[in-house]
């Protein structure tokens, strides 16, 4: 059975290049607009990792990587920061708050592929 | 024994003088007379003269006590106020002269104790011009400090360990008149001044932490016991300070360096800290703001080469993307630039300058250093701008040097001017034409200008300044001229500030006084002496003379003094708005009109400033009683307690001068010798009062009177003490 993958980002520009790839790469796919919609997609679409965008409406990606990890019962959910937060201060936070990836845009494609192939391998 | 009672006794011993002998003899008589009938006949004979007898008695008597009076009156009576008079001469005003009057003998002594005085006149200035001359060298040193200190662009402010300021330069002042509240006229007392405590600016605990942070660094022997810190006003303000300690002269008991005090330099940068917020916000806006673009479009593009055969519904998709993002991209950076420009200029420090100075500058040493002929042509006198004008004007005359050289020009002009954040120096000669690749070249020489080199070339000044510069002609006036380009600066506002004139220019400086170093804590000890109070002298105008049926306050001025100085930069003076209609019959009077009055802060704006400024501070006003029933009727309202002691300078002259009959500010200035300037505004009066309280000191000190507690009670018990508002 293909793994899935949740897409959250609030920029549909970005999603559609995301959702793309991950498809092609035969991945099921989901997409969550705002830091909410990824909690309740969570739970409803119970994917196996999480490409996760910061800066983002209502809840930022940094409270939603913090609530999923702070339930025990999606321990092995992985999560992969996308972000244009840059600093070493924010990467930090990133891996702080449970992150097991983080990746700042501008990317190359196929390093992010390698990146979630490696964690879900 | 005091005069009066001498005056009596020599009244009783006139009344037995004149009836005495009389008496006396009419005892003897009687006791010779052993006669029944003669005794009766001698009574009867003395029955019949006592009437003449009696009456000549009493009018003996009335003649004599009444000459007893007069002579009382000139020479006890008047020798006494003379008496005053020569203390007046001696503590207070040596030129002041006893009046010549009063009976002959009196006049004669007048005379003579006005001669000695004319004597002691010369001999004390002789003495003080010897003095004057010995220490003129000393206070020009001092004074040549301070100087320099008041022109130091930086604020310095000395404290000693107590917190209390010594000394404070001109920009310390304005820097801090800039934190104050209020109107203008509040605002130069407040905060900062003489004697004052540097923790009503500065955090107590800050200073105390510093210090001891010096301290461990001393020491350690560090060579450089210095320390800095940023910190915040009340007012929100970013201060970068730096502390420097003062080493006591000689060692301290350990063998180590003792301080007595400390200098603080003090820096605002509020504004530099904006302006670095501003570029740190850009950068931020540049970086974070294009990485989610430019992902979006890398992600697109790495999409459609690494799937050619893509179908077309999504390779149209990614395209209008990736046309969509760089779009959006290119306007955010247009809009960061426009919104940042100033704060990505070069960080190079530059300072604020006349426009109109670095073309005089320039035009001074073209002239010099090449005989170059320069005219100014338009200028922009009030056109400030952000430059290195060391380096610029080394580029001006770098160029000018060239254009000399190699098209032999005759004369070169200048032209100031804007156009919105842009300033232009045009440098403009007429005939020969420049090819454009002339300035080119010119641009990336080292400045070599007769003999002085320089490790700049153009373009470095130039980038330097974040500027441009161009060649240009003027085809039809054939002329032609470089144009430099540079940032217009906003005028600044201490620049403003500084040209205003000081308005009581003395010959020593007020900002500084070293003697505080071995004074401290300045709260109210009624034991202090008279001569180490901070005080302040007050003075009000106001609407009329009944504070309980409505009138106003409409003018406040007010004067610090401190070791026996007048203060004159620390002063009050403002004109309040007492929201009633004035009373024609005060306008002469106080001279202040409806129309000065209109557009004043009001009594509860101005109280809360005149009250910090009168913080620790001991009050001396003439007719104190007057004064303070306006403030304390404000205090139910305002909150605000006057609650130190209060000096009123019409009790303490009637404590010096019993036998003076008018104790009027006019007089007393008169008697002690103050010019009076001003007299009737609010500050005039106060600086009389003030000056009156200082001279009083050591006339009071004559009649034992040498603290606080002792002058308070003093005036307590003088007769005028009793008149009550």
């Amino acid at each position: 059975m293909a793994k899935k993958i949740l897409i959250v980002d609030d920029e549909p520009n970005i999603v559609l290049s995301l959702e793309f790839m991950m498809k092609r790469e035969g991945y099921e796919v989901a997409v969550a607009g705002d830091g909410e919609a990824a909690l309740a997609q969570v739970a409803s679409f119970v994917p196996d990792l999480v490409l996760l965008d910061v800066m983002m409406p209502k809840k930022s990606g940094y409270e939603v990587c913090q609530l999923l990890r702070a339930d025990p019962a999606r321990a092995g959910l992985k999560i992969v920061m996308l972000t244009a937060k840059g600093r070493d201060s924010e990467v930090a936070k990133g891996m702080a708050l449970g992150a097991d990836a983080y990746v700042t845009k501008p990317f190359a494609t196929r390093d992010l592929v390698a990146q979630v192939k490696s964690l879900l391998a | 024994m005091n005069a009066r009672l001498r005056f009596l006794l020599a009244l009783g011993v006139l009344v037995l003088l004149i009836t005495g002998p009389f008496l006396a003899t009419a005892g003897i008589v009687l006791a010779e007379l052993h006669d029944e009938a003669e005794r009766a006949a001698f009574l009867a004979t003395i029955d019949r003269w006592l009437p003449v007898g009696g009456l000549m008695t009493i009018v003996a008597l009335f003649l004599g006590s009444h000459l007893l009076r007069l002579l009382f009156k000139q020479y006890v009576r008047g020798l006494m106020g003379m008496a005053e008079h020569l203390r007046v001469m001696l503590g207070a005003n040596r030129d002041f002269r006893v009046a010549i009057e009063g009976p002959p003998e009196v006049q004669e002594l007048a005379r003579a104790a006005n001669a000695l005085a004319e004597q002691r006149n010369t001999l004390l200035d002789d003495v003080e011009a010897r003095i004057a001359t010995a220490s003129a060298s000393v206070a020009a040193e001092k004074n040549r400090l301070a100087a320099l200190m008041s022109q130091l662009a930086l604020g310095v402010i000395v404290c000693n360990l107590d917190g209390r300021i010594l000394l404070y330069n001109q920009r310390a002042r304005l820097q801090f008149r800039a934190l104050a509240q209020g109107a203008p006229g509040l605002a130069g007392g407040a905060l900062i001044g003489l004697g004052r405590s540097i923790f009503a600016i500065l955090e107590r605990a800050q200073i105390a932490h510093v210090l001891e942070n010096i301290r461990q660094r001393l020491d350690k022997g560090s060579a450089e016991p210095v320390a800095n810190f940023i910190t915040t006003t009340r007012a929100g303000q970013l201060l970068r300070a730096q502390m420097a300690p003062v080493l006591a002269a000689g060692e301290g008991e350990t063998g180590k360096p003792s301080i007595s005090g400390y200098v603080l330099t003090i820096e605002n940068i509020t504004k530099n800290f904006e302006r670095e917020a501003q570029r740190d916000q850009a950068l931020q806006s540049l970086t974070d703001g294009s990485r989610a673009a430019l992902g979006t479009i890398r992600a697109a593009v790495e999409n459609l080469i690494s799937d050619p055969a893509m179908e077309a519904g999504y390779r149209e998709r990614f395209v209008a993307i990736i046309a969509e993002e760089a779009a959006g991209m290119s306007e955010r950076l247009q809009r960061t630039m426009n919104e940042f420009a100033d704060s990505l200029k070069t960080r190079w420090p530059l300072e604020d300058v006349l426009g109109g100075d670095i073309v005089a500058a320039a035009q001074r040493r073209i002239e010099e250093k090449l005989g170059l002929p320069t005219k100014p042509e338009t200028l922009d006198a009030g056109l400030w701008i952000r430059a290195d004008s060391f380096a610029l004007i080394q580029a001006i005359v770098f160029l000018a040097a060239r254009l000399q050289d190699h098209y032999d020009i005759r004369e070169l002009r200048f032209r100031l001017q804007a156009e919105e954040h842009m300033a232009f120096i045009d440098l403009i000669w007429s005939g020969t034409t420049v090819s454009s690749e002339t300035l080119y070249t010119w641009e990336l020489e080292a400045m070599n200008v007769t003999g002085e080199s320089s490790p700049l070339t153009l373009r470095d000044v130039i980038e330097r300044h974040g500027g441009e510069i161009w060649y240009q002609r003027e085809k039809a006036a054939h002329r032609a001229f470089f144009r430099f380009v540079l940032p217009v600066a906003t005028q600044p506002a201490a620049a403003q500030e500084s040209a205003t004139p000081v308005t009581h220019g003395e010959s020593r400086p007020e900002y500084y006084d070293f003697d505080l170093f071995t004074f401290s804590d300045s709260r109210i000890d009624l034991d202090r002496k008279l001569t180490d109070l901070v005080n302040a002298a007050v003075n009000t105008e106001t609407t009329g003379l009944e504070p309980s049926a409505g009138d106003e306050i409409i003018q406040i001025g007010a004067v610090r003094a401190l070791n026996g100085r007048l203060l004159r930069q620390e002063a009050i003076d403002q004109i309040i708005d007492p929201r009633i209609p004035l009373k024609p019959a005060g306008i002469p009077i106080h001279g202040i009109t409806e129309d000065m009055v209109r557009g004043q802060p009001t009594i509860d704006v101005v109280l809360p400033v005149f009250h910090e400024f009168c913080a620790d501070t001991v009050l001396v006003a003439h007719n104190a009683a007057f004064d303070m029933r306006f403030l304390q009727l404000k205090e139910a309202r305002t909150g605000l307690k006057f609650d130190q002691p209060v000096l009123d300078t019409l009790l303490l002259s009637a404590v010096i001068h019993p036998n003076q009959e008018s104790h009027k500010l006019e007089a007393i200035a008169a008697r002690l010798g103050i010019d009076v300037i001003g007299r009737h505004t609010a500050l005039g009066d106060a600086f009389v009062t003030g000056e009156v309280f200082l001279r009083m000191i050591p006339l009071l000190a004559e009649q034992g009177i040498h603290t606080l507690r002792e002058a308070l009670d003093a005036a307590r018990q003088t007769y005028y003490a009793r008149v009550k508002y």
